[in-house]
């Protein structure tokens, strides 16, 4: 018998990787515990070296190996260069946190690593099979990060209640895919897609696994009605992973929207559209509204992303082109201003001091004035006022919104966000107007101090000229549809 | 009703009742084995779609080796299953009808003409001397070759993840380190002093104290 040998060059990425990440768990056990440094160095490296291949065989076109189970197209490109960028300068932030705390360990960074990876995979899955392996990666990486501190009662608790909901969550997902596969009789992306165009497959059946899959992915994205460990997990994990699972992650959480929803269930889009659009009103109301109530910087921010990712939810049922571009300049926009705030976070926490309490924050302009300013600059962009990233990106997002006649779902957001721009200004209120009751200068590293600016000010600067960046979304959704 | 109809009943039935006894059952060992039973009724039910190799799969490696595991951890740790149950009660009153409510409508969506047997034929009849087992083969390593060592980078994983979570090194434990041990000279452990020798019968003064720097080392 002769098997063919596979196309390896569209995975070269994703292969690198893999070797690397392995190469880095070998040479961390000949690293004694003083010299640390050289793993975290050694991962930034693979992650730069993941950039240049990208940068490299980034090509306009589309190629699939591995059977048809893996795709390059300019989407998945574009989306692998932020997840790697984001992972790269979250790591800058973490270092300080991460020694005060014990948890510099060789660990933290091969499961970064391997995170990665299920993040790749699933932003390149062309097949049902894929996606769910690559999310099993990525989850089952970051259930293990939270519980790395192990002596800390809330951080087990949030790695249990993380777990186990999202056992659950792959449960529905899996039942869904199995549906969907009753009905068509395969699992590739774009036979399913064709079969639905043609009419073939049991209606019925196809709408109800993609109620499972639209639950399941519900859970991992974190929307009401699916929301309830967002709070406890964002809390409880060490503030280093919480930045970890609510940055890239939420990238490669589109790319699954994009292939089970866009690709493979294209044709579908009157019956998920409906099921989006009271997720998404859902979590509107219910995260701006909780997140007021909130003393927890980290537990506001987690009610914060459940109505960022309504937002999300709101372009994304669009179901058009234009639409899914704004989805994916939303979800860049917010992946960047969260890195800038609780990257925030772990700059003013110190041995022993989690500064995840909103009065932590008083009197921080009298403090460290610059600093104060950034965080200024995130939390206009968070709230969506011009002329920061989070503006243009609500813009277009309600753009594509009132592009398909929901002007009712427009109007609405708007509202809310308006409601959620309180629990954003009261910080910047608490920054400059407030005493400080917190003397102690920061004790940030001067690379984390460099990049926090550089973050703070792409903020301002992309919503200043966010033309380039939606233009690059928008070429890569029309390239890959 | 022909004969594969009642044996895909009777699994059924056991299937399902055995699950639901996983749940139920007080006694956590009760619950394990309910679950191989379950197991068994599966594999019982591949065995009708002749699914040979995935039912002795299903058989050798949960039942056979996942489940003892179970038993073992079960009967390892003592769990107290009343204060698993504590709220049981309370959620009740809602979760119940909110779940039959939802198995209502799933049942009548699936109940229609879409499922059922004889929407579903029977697998073909296969020819003489084919193996279920060699044609899972043929594909496993070619076509499914990218899931296959994905699954093994998550195996990767769980074992890092493992290690990462149970291995600690107690600092108060009076274990030996042999390393440590064999690296032993015997400078490190004996260091002569010369002393000024004494006559016999003579009381010497007494010896100036050696300062507290010089004392010799006690021996670990």
């Amino acid at each position: 018998m002769n098997i063919p040998l596979p196309d390896f060059a569209p995975a070269a990425t994703e292969l690198f990787l893999l070797a690397a990440a392995c190469a880095v768990l070998l040479i961390d056990l000949f690293v004694r515990d003083e010299r640390r440094w050289i793993t975290q160095v050694l991962t930034q490296l693979v992650l730069a070296g993941c950039a240049m291949i990208l940068l490299a065989t980034a090509t306009s076109g589309t190629a699939y190996t591995f059977s048809v189970m893996f795709i390059d197209d300019p989407l998945a490109d574009a989306l692998k260069l932020m997840i790697v960028l984001a992972v790269s300068v979250l790591l800058v932030y973490s270092r300080r946190y991460l020694e005060d705390r014990g948890m510099y360990r060789g660990e933290f960074f091969t499961l970064t690593l391997f995170s990665v990876l299920g993040m790749m995979v699933m932003v390149s899955a062309n097949h049902f099979i894929t996606l769910y392996l690559g999310l099993e990666l990525l989850s089952l990486s970051l259930y293990a990060m939270i519980a790395l501190q192990r002596d800390s009662a809330v951080a087990t608790e949030a790695a249990m209640k993380y777990f186990i909901l999202g056992a659950l969550a792959s449960g529905m997902l899996l039942y869904g895919m199995s549906m969907v596969y009753g009905a068509t009789g395969t699992l590739q992306v774009g036979d399913i897609a064709a079969m639905i165009a043609r009419g073939e497959g049991n209606r019925t059946v196809l709408v109800f696994g993609l109620v499972f899959i639209v639950a399941g992915l519900g859970f991992k994205l974190g929307v009401v009605p699916f929301h309830m460990w967002v709070p406890d997990v964002y809390h409880g994990a060490p503030t280093a992973v919480t930045l970890l699972i609510s940055s890239a992650p939420k990238l490669a959480a589109f790319a699954f929207f994009m292939r089970i929803l866009g690709e493979a269930l294209g044709g579908l889009v009157a019956d998920w559209r409906s099921m989006l659009v009271v997720m998404a009103v859902l979590s509107l109301v219910l995260g701006n509204v909780a997140a007021i109530a909130q003393t927890n910087l980290k537990r506001m921010l987690a009610y914060s992303s459940i109505s960022h990712m309504g937002f999300l939810l709101l372009g994304f049922l669009a179901g058009n082109a234009f639409g899914f571009a704004a989805a994916m300049f939303y979800v860049a926009a917010y992946v960047l201003m969260n890195l800038g705030t609780f990257g925030m976070i772990l700059m003013l926490a110190r041995a022993g001091f989690e500064a995840d309490r909103l009065d932590d924050y008083r009197g921080l302009a009298r403090r460290a004035p610059w600093q104060a300013f950034i965080m200024l600059l995130l939390m206009f962009s968070m709230a969506g006022l011009p002329p920061m990233v989070g503006f243009y990106a609500k813009l277009t997002v309600l753009a594509a919104v009132v592009d398909i006649g929901l002007v009712w779902l427009a109007v609405f957001a708007v509202m809310m966000s308006l409601v959620g721009a309180f629990y954003y200004l009261r910080i910047v209120k608490l920054m400059y107007f407030d005493e400080p009751v917190d003397t102690t200068p920061l004790s940030a590293t001067a690379d984390a101090r460099v990049l926090m600016s550089v973050n703070g000010l792409a903020v301002l600067a992309l919503g200043l000229m966010p033309q380039p960046l939606m233009a690059w979304c928008l070429l890569a959704i029309q390239r890959s549809l | 009703m022909n004969f594969p109809s009642i044996v895909f009943f009777v699994l059924a039935t056991v299937l399902v009742l055995s699950a639901l006894r996983v749940i139920t059952a007080r006694n956590p060992v009760h619950a394990a084995l309910f679950l191989v039973l379950a197991f068994a009724s599966a594999a019982g039910l591949w065995l009708l779609l002749h699914a040979e190799f995935l039912a002795i799969t299903l058989i050798l490696v949960y039942v056979g080796a996942v489940m003892v595991l179970f038993l073992f951890v079960i009967m390892m740790l003592d769990i107290n299953v009343d204060r698993l149950r504590e709220g049981f009660w309370n959620i009740l009153p809602i979760a119940l009808p909110v779940a039959v409510l939802l198995l209502g409508i799933m049942g009548a969506t699936l109940m229609g003409p879409y499922f059922g047997l004889e929407m579903r034929p029977p697998p073909p009849e296969v020819a003489e001397g084919y193996s279920n087992t060699r044609a899972i083969g043929m594909v496993l390593y070619t076509e499914y070759l990218y899931p296959f060592e994905l699954a093994a980078v998550i195996l990767l994983v769980a074992i890092i993840a493992a290690i990462a979570l149970t291995l600690r090194a107690r600092k108060n434990t009076r274990s030996i380190d042999p390393a440590v041990q064999v690296a032993a000279t015997r400078e490190g452990r004996v260091r002569l002093v010369s002393m000024p020798s004494e006559k016999k019968g003579v009381s010497a003064p007494a010896p100036e104290p050696e300062p507290p720097q010089q004392a010799p080392q006690q021996p670990k």
